[in-house]
């Protein structure tokens, strides 16, 4: 029995078919990487694993039962900052700790907080608010606060991709090292095939959407510790990175290139709606600017 | 020019500039048309009093300014504090609850534009007594921004953080104040803002037609006894408790923004 099995999910939107036909068994203790392009149903794929999307067809299995709603043994680390920005680092780990552990005495609670910030080495800004810290130091505090309450599994929805390339490398390591010590399932989705292959056991490419599939599992037989400035010279690693990106150009082929801008954003702003007595209807929302995290930009190819 | 000089060259010579043009304007215009207009130097003449002495009580219709102000604040904090009770949960109903939004706001749309002075006849009749009725015109009226920004909040909440709540399994209570209230603080402190705006805005009529005592009831009595000057006198004060407040309200806004 697999720890965790997806059989032939599919999900749509209004029409859209997103997904279909996924199959995906992953053991427990493993490390899979899910490698797709943007926008082709890499957070939906992960949303159904930590049960917050339910699958139209087929199911989602976690030690043989149905997979219905999210709960804190699957952990996620979203792809777009999710740290409460009212609270400091330690009140939003603590929150996780505290709910999902309510009887530990309160110490224990804060002693727990204060290891999981250690851990991904942010002690100096325990006290400041995530708008205080850079994009790195977020997603650290993301996986801090995932693993702070001692999941099963630990789901990463492109945690770095909205970093600069040493940032990233620091943080892969990081990962790696973290997933070795804990010996947690790892899922990581990732839209850059060299960072999946560098940390995982298993890597899965999802060809383009809409309608996106899981293509053939490559099992990664390269030695661990990996080391990037060594391994891309390996020919195994040439031959798994070509693999991948062959069935992800061949998918892709049918489809338009999208080219995929990072904006930078300032924080919340409220709208002044003093003179929305017209424009107030259900539904409307005003756009905070710091949600939109990218854009994408279509171009026949 | 440095900065320092550039900011106050914006902020105080220009409107002083302005200032002065306007009761340059006010002294042309008084000296033709006299009789129902005072002069800026007869208005002070009659004024000084008023507001040298501002706390003074010399009788129940002649008090120093500020001490009718002051009355007019204390029933304007009741009916602001009623319109914020009733006000926020609402708000947070049909931010939450798209069955309530779709029921309540044709409703809401509806009883949003109703002037104050046709709600204070209904409070009148309804509870008897003036000061109840002030306090419910200010309520039912200064109530509908702080509902409206409120349930936009609500709405606007990214669905992450509400993600982090159902992956958390936070309970209701909990989901509410830690990521619901503090999420929306920011809206409904705009929502506030506006609020306490438009009750000020209703204290001045509603004194006038009960007869409270305040600025609003003040300056009706004055017109009533043909005293010009202290018209003029209570506009002023009006608008200025009026921009005070605004300012005092924006600040608290402020520091809610970056939260
Ligand atoms: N709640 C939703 N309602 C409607 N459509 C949705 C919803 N969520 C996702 N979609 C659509 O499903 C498709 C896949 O979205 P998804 O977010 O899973 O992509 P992704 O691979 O994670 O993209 P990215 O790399 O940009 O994160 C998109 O076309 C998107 O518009
Ligand atoms: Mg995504």
């Amino acid at each position: 029995m697999a720890f965790i099995e997806i059989k032939g999910a599919g999900k749509s939107y209004g029409g859209n078919t997103v997904l279909r036909d996924i199959n995906l068994t992953i053991e427990r203790g493993e490390f899979v990487a899910i490698v797709g392009y943007s926008g082709a149903g890499k957070t939906t794929l992960i949303s159904m694993l930590a049960g917050l999307v339910t699958p139209d067809t087929g199911t989602v299995k976690m030690n043989d039962l149905e997979i219905t709603d999210p709960g804190p043994d699957r952990s996620i680390v979203f792809q777009n900052y999710s740290l409460l920005p009212w609270m400091t680092v330690y009140e939003n780990i603590h929150l996780a700790v505290d709910q999902v552990f309510p009887n530990w005495p309160a110490e224990r609670k804060k002693q727990e907080t204060e290891k999981y910030i250690a851990m991904v080495k942010l002690t100096p800004a325990r006290d400041k608010k995530p708008g205080e810290l850079s994009g790195g130091m977020r997603q650290r505090v993301s996986v801090a606060r995932a693993l702070a309450i001692d999941p099963q599994v630990l789901l990463l929805d492109e945690p770095l991709s909205a970093l600069d390339a040493l940032t990233r490398a620091t943080l892969q390591d990081e990962i790696e090292r973290i997933w070795s010590e804990n010996k947690k399932t790892v899922v990581l989705i990732t839209n850059d095939a060299d960072e999946g292959i560098l940390l995982a056991d298993r890597i899965i490419p999802l060809s383009a959407g809409p309608g996106a599939t899981l293509g053939p599992a490559i099992t990664i037989d390269l030695p661990r510790p990996r080391d990037r400035k060594t391994v891309n010279h390996d020919s195994r690693y040439k031959a798994i990175r070509n693999h991948v990106l062959d069935y992800l150009l061949t998918t892709g082929a049918r489809q338009k290139t999208v080219i995929n801008r990072k904006l930078i954003l300032p924080d919340i702003e409220p709208e002044d709606l003093s003179t929305s007595v017209r424009g107030w209807h259900f539904g409307r929302r005003p756009v905070r600017r710091n949600e939109i995290k990218s854009e994408s930009v279509e171009v026949s190819s | 020019m440095n900065k320092e000089n550039q900011f106050k060259f914006d902020w105080m010579i220009l409107p002083l500039f302005a200032a002065v043009a306007v009761i340059v304007l006010w002294a042309i215009v008084s000296s033709i048309h006299g009789v129902a207009l005072p002069s800026p130097l007869k208005t002070w003449e009659a004024s000084k009093l008023y507001i040298l002495e501002p706390f003074a009580k010399r009788g129940e219709l002649d008090q120093g300014i500020l001490r009718f102000t002051w009355y007019s604040l204390v029933l304007v904090v009741k009916g602001y504090a009623l319109a914020l009770i009733v006000g926020t949960p609402l708000g947070f109903l049909l931010g939450v609850s798209k069955l309530f939004t779709k029921s309540l706001d044709p409703l809401i749309q509806v009883l949003r534009p109703v002037s104050p002075l046709a709600w204070l006849p209904l409070g009148l009749i309804l509870f008897q007594k003036s000061e109840p009725a002030a306090i419910f015109t200010i309520a039912i009226c200064a109530m509908w921004p702080t509902v409206l920004n409120t349930a936009m909040g609500v709405r606007a909440i990214p669905q992450d953080y509400l993600n982090v709540a159902r992956v958390l399994k936070l309970s209701r209570s909990r989901t509410l104040f830690k990521i619901l209230i503090p999420a929306a603080l920011p809206y409904m402190f705009t929502g506030f803002r506006l609020s306490l705006g438009i009750a000020w805005l209703v204290i001045v009529a509603a004194e006038m037609l009960t007869g409270a005592p305040g600025v609003g009831g003040f300056l009706w009595q004055e017109y009533n006894s043909l005293i010009y000057e202290h018209i003029i006198l209570c506009i002023l004060t009006i608008g200025v408790i009026g921009f005070v407040l605004d300012r005092l309200m924006s600040m608290v806004e402020q520091r809610f923004k970056t939260a």
